[in-house]
């Protein structure tokens, strides 16, 4: 493995476990464990999974002017924001192209932020260049995220602490967690009830130990995280969402609240509002869709996406074999006039057309615990 | 010694050379992880060495399957086109990809031996 990758502070406990190791955003990452991403996939689905995603950006933002600051940047609604309360932001360029997309989460005297682990060298200069002026951005690099995953991860983390019980989807609060001082959000990446878990770095490990040796946990790797997320309709940076698509073309104009668009009290103020006003009102020629795979073939990323005539539709820019539904799945930005319900298209897979059916996302039901 | 390993990481057991049966190795079956799906060429098709006769594709990835001699495919084993989990529970037996009449059994010759393989893995 590359010696200039950094390691997270589980490094030693994923070789301990024998993980197979790879290259993720400059990190070296668990791929997957001695069981294999199929198992680890379904053990998600089925009891809980932990997952390291320490090599994602975490940081704060404090000051008195931070939520309107934070505005100035989202399409999102952060000003009513209340306290414990977590939202899904994107931080949109001057053409409304996403530059990441990220977790926000008001706390009682700063914001807590996650980011894309490949992205958090830009968002912190993004965040430092245009509101460092106005409140102060902290990049937490000292500080681990774990994943406790599935229909039994609150189960087991209440083992730990009785008081994450309460937590319900989308809030965060402050646990003492295997002796350490803990920042736990009801959220995550796989579509599944479950956590994320802001500790410590030399913490972390003996976390992570604690979490393992409870029944319902067994660890799972970045190949487990990437077909849950995928199942679940979940967008991944980079690939399913970059800085030339919009929000409006991807997809995810439920982030957008009425607040922040036309007629609302603080409408637009952000970067590209100008260009996701008129695709709100006006859909733009292409957009994200889901396709399910009608052959057992499975299509992946980059595959070209066409009618049956053969004319170009667009292109898929994530698909695998889905674990849960035996099924390819696949996520495909198409032009709008095919990106519909039940219509059947074609990925070209080998020099051969595919049939897949535009599919409503998610794939598999979100399970989260709302209360 | 009947069976040959290529650099690609797949076997091929010449006991019959009418149909010298080829597969993945252990090793190209644990890089893989879990396998979910064979593409395996059509019976009658012919290919020179080292073109690709077939895929195999794990949950992450996908991997080209390459002739490892010249020849003409025979049969191909349907049970892992149903059971893709086959290449990683028996890659050496019941997981074995197709069956070859080989051309030029020089180009067999020339593979490698089992310790060469295992030295290739060993170093990898």
């Amino acid at each position: 493995m590359n010696e200039t990758l950094s390691r997270t502070p589980l490094h030693a406990l994923h070789l301990e476990l024998g993980a197979k190791m790879v290259e993720f955003a400059g990190y070296e990452m668990p791929v997957s464990y001695p069981e294999g991403i199929l198992k680890e996939h379904r053990h998600c689905r089925e009891s809980a999974a932990l997952f390291d995603v320490s090599h994602m950006g975490q940081l704060r933002v404090v000051g008195a002017d931070a939520a309107k600051a934070l505005e100035s940047l989202v399409p999102m609604d952060i000003v009513d924001l209340a306290v414990g309360k977590q939202r899904y932001a994107l931080f949109t360029n001057q053409n409304g192209g996403i530059l990441d997309d990220l977790m926000i989460t008001r706390r009682e005297d700063h914001f807590f932020l996650v980011v894309n682990a490949a992205c958090k060298a830009a968002d912190t200069r993004h965040l430092i260049t245009n509101i460092g002026h106005r409140c102060t951005i902290h990049p937490l690099p000292d500080r681990a995220l774990l994943a406790l995953q599935g229909p039994q991860a609150a189960k087991a983390l209440s083992q730990l602490n009785p008081g994450v019980a309460a937590l319900t989807f989308m809030t965060g609060a402050s646990f003492t967690l295997a002796g350490a001082d803990c920042f736990v959000t009801r959220s995550g990446y796989t579509g599944e009830d479950g956590y994320e878990i802001s500790v410590a770095a030399e913490q972390a490990d003996a976390l992570a130990r604690a979490l393992l040796a409870l029944r319902e946990v067994k660890p799972a790797g970045l190949g487990a995280r990437d077909t849950l997320r995928l199942e679940a309709g979940l967008c991944l940076y980079g690939h399913d969402i970059n800085d030339s698509t919009t929000p409006v073309e991807a997809g995810l104009t439920w982030s957008i609240q009425k607040v922040r668009r036309q007629g609302g009290a603080r409408h637009a103020g952000y970067p590209g509002a100008a260009v996701i006003d008129v695709q709100l009102s006006t859909p733009p020629s292409t957009k994200r869709v889901g396709l399910l795979g009608l052959e057992r073939v499975p299509v992946r990323e980059g595959a070209v996406v066409v009618d049956a005539h053969g004319r170009k539709l667009g292109h898929v820019t994530s698909g695998t074999l889905s674990p849960t539904l035996g099924e390819p799945i696949a996520m495909a930005y198409l032009a709008a006039n095919h990106a519909l319900p039940h219509h059947e298209v074609y990925a070209e897979v080998r020099g051969k057309r595919q049939p897949m059916r535009v599919s409503a996302m998610p794939f598999t039901p979100h399970r989260y615990f709302r209360g | 010694m009947t069976t040959m390993y290529t650099n690609d990481h797949e076997w091929i057991n010449i006991e019959d050379h009418e149909a010298a049966t080829v597969g993945i190795t252990h090793h190209a079956q644990d890089a893989l992880g879990d396998v979910v799906f064979v593409d395996l060429p059509a019976v009658g098709a012919t290919f020179k060495k080292g073109e690709v006769a077939g895929v195999v594709e794990s949950v992450k990835a996908a991997a080209d399957l390459y002739m490892p001699v010249a020849g003409e495919i025979v049969e191909v084993n349907e049970a892992l086109r149903a059971d893709p989990s086959l290449a990683n529970s028996d890659p050496l037996g019941n997981g074995w990809f197709f069956k070859v009449h080989v051309t030029n059994m020089g180009e067999f010759d020339q593979l490698m031996d089992g310790p060469a393989y295992d030295l290739l893995v060993k170093n990898s």
